[in-house]
């Protein structure tokens, strides 16, 4: 095989079959809040731990709802849970009860599995 | 009632093309990349069918490679553009056709923001003369070569000497037809068909007997993108582009590929070679690639002129699978011989994609 110094990128397509529909619903059935991000970004800009690690809590909603748990959810481990990103979420998102949520509802799924 | 309502839908795509008088201005990189490609349409449309196509040696770049890699301002290229017009007013046309998709958008572009801006027409016509002492008129109508050879299409059929059908079952060819994203995306209403049904190559195809496929990429971007390929760091994405395209194509077993774009036919052909070098894969027959033609050589081919003096040559993607399914005759020992008859070098052969 040839190094020609740039090669295929790995695709972004999504499957429908891999998102954890119900899981989803049910987070939105104990937070109602998720529906509201609009994804500004406003959170990752100003989290605390976001600087020294990849905590990124808009990547983890979007990641959610595209099926993308296995790859974020480790992320959430870094939160101190400080509510600086309820501070400046535009849209009011109960940020800290909807990370709490996710944690909850996500562990669940694992352990049924 | 519902078919006539759908033919004054349709009647609404498409483009009007004066028959004869064209002023004429060549590609940049199509002259290199795909030589004989220019030399063809004008042996089409000046021998075969008798029209009145000028060009004139003056005629430079339109600047499209620049502009869209930001590497010179939009009133820059403007007054470039001005002075082919100008070209074209002093040698008393009105019609002006391009080779190449990237200038047919750019010409597109710019003709529409001098009609919302007059201001900026005046101001540009200014820097014409201050740089070159030159007036213009803008072009009546605006086509792109292809437009032509679209609607010359059943004239060519018929003088064809072979067709987009397998000799030997009789079976039409199936051809993936790829139309340059600035044929019809940017300006939906200045090309056959617009943006939703682009027909420009559809139709030639269909003409000359082939039969075209449908398959869910059809209308994605061939991979060029200017920045994506010219800035090396981005070449990863252009060359994914393609591989998504051949992905999506290669379950309908396509006999060949026909664009209208300086760049498509470039990347869909030598990028073919570097998946195949980097992954194995091949989408053609038998370890072969998926030969890809620009319209002139499929027209070229159709009226049985001989592949070599078409430039099939210096195709990445070997073309001889397609000759034969068509029952084109070729020397195989004249493919790599140079116009004084001597014999040129054979180029190095890939290791994992099959050529001749």
């Amino acid at each position: 095989m040839i190094d020609f110094g740039y090669g295929l990128t790995p695709s972004s397509t999504l499957k429908i079959e891999d998102v954890r529909l119900p899981a989803f619903g049910e987070l939105l059935r104990r937070e109602p809040d998720a529906a509201k991000c609009i994804a500004c970004g406003s959170c990752a800009a100003s989290c605390s731990a976001g600087v020294f690690t990849e905590m990124n809590l808009r990547r983890v909603i979007l990641s959610l709802q595209r099926g993308r748990e296995k790859e974020t959810l480790p992320l959430l481990r870094h939160c101190m849970l400080c509510g600086k990103c309820q501070l400046v979420c535009p849209r009011g998102v109960n940020t800290r009860h909807l990370i709490l949520s996710i944690g909850k509802v996500y562990q669940l799924e694992e352990d049924k599995r | 009632m519902i078919y006539q309502g759908k033919q004054k839908i349709w009647s609404e795509y498409q483009k009007e093309i004066p028959t004869d008088h064209w002023f004429y201005v060549r590609s940049c990189i199509r002259q290199t990349f795909f030589p004989a490609s220019e030399k063809m349409f004008l042996e089409i449309l000046r021998n075969r069918l008798g029209k009145d196509v000028y060009e004139t040696p003056s005629h430079t770049t339109c600047g499209g490679i620049a502009y869209h890699s930001e590497a010179i301002p939009q009133e820059t290229v403007m007054t470039i553009i001005a002075r082919q017009f100008a070209l074209m007013t002093e040698a008393g046309y009105e019609n002006y056709v391009c080779s190449c998709i990237t200038s047919f958008g750019l010409y597109t572009e710019v003709m529409e923001d001098w009609r919302e801006f007059p201001e900026l027409e005046a101001k540009i016509r200014e820097n014409l003369w201050k740089a070159t002492k030159r007036e213009f008129k803008t072009p009546k109508y605006l086509a792109h070569a292809s437009d032509l050879v679209y609607k010359f299409r059943n004239e060519i059929a018929e003088q064809a000497k072979f067709r987009l059908v397998n000799r030997e079952t009789g079976r039409p060819l199936r051809v993936v037809e790829h139309i340059g994203c600035h044929y019809a995306k940017m300006f939906p209403s200045k090309g056959v068909g617009g943006a939703e049904y682009p027909y420009v190559l559809a139709g030639m195809v269909e003409s000359w007997g082939g039969e075209v496929v449908d398959y869910p990429e059809r209308r994605h971007c061939c991979g060029f993108g200017f920045r994506q390929y010219l800035v090396k760091a981005n070449r990863g994405y252009s060359l994914s582009n393609t591989h998504k395209k051949f992905e999506s194509m290669e379950p309908f077993k396509p006999d060949m590929i026909i664009t209208n774009c300086p760049g498509c036919p470039y990347f869909l052909d030598r990028w073919q070679y570097v998946i195949a070098e980097q992954t194995g894969k091949t989408y053609g027959e038998n370890g072969y690639g998926i030969p890809v033609f620009t319209y002139e050589e499929v027209a070229g081919l159709v009226l049985g002129y001989d592949p070599w003096d078409l430039g099939l040559q210096t195709h990445q993607v070997a073309v001889e699978p397609l000759l034969d399914k068509m029952g084109v005759p070729y020397k195989p020992e004249d493919k790599y011989k140079g116009l004084n008859g001597k014999r040129l070098q054979r180029p190095e052969f890939p290791m994992n994609i099959k050529c001749c």
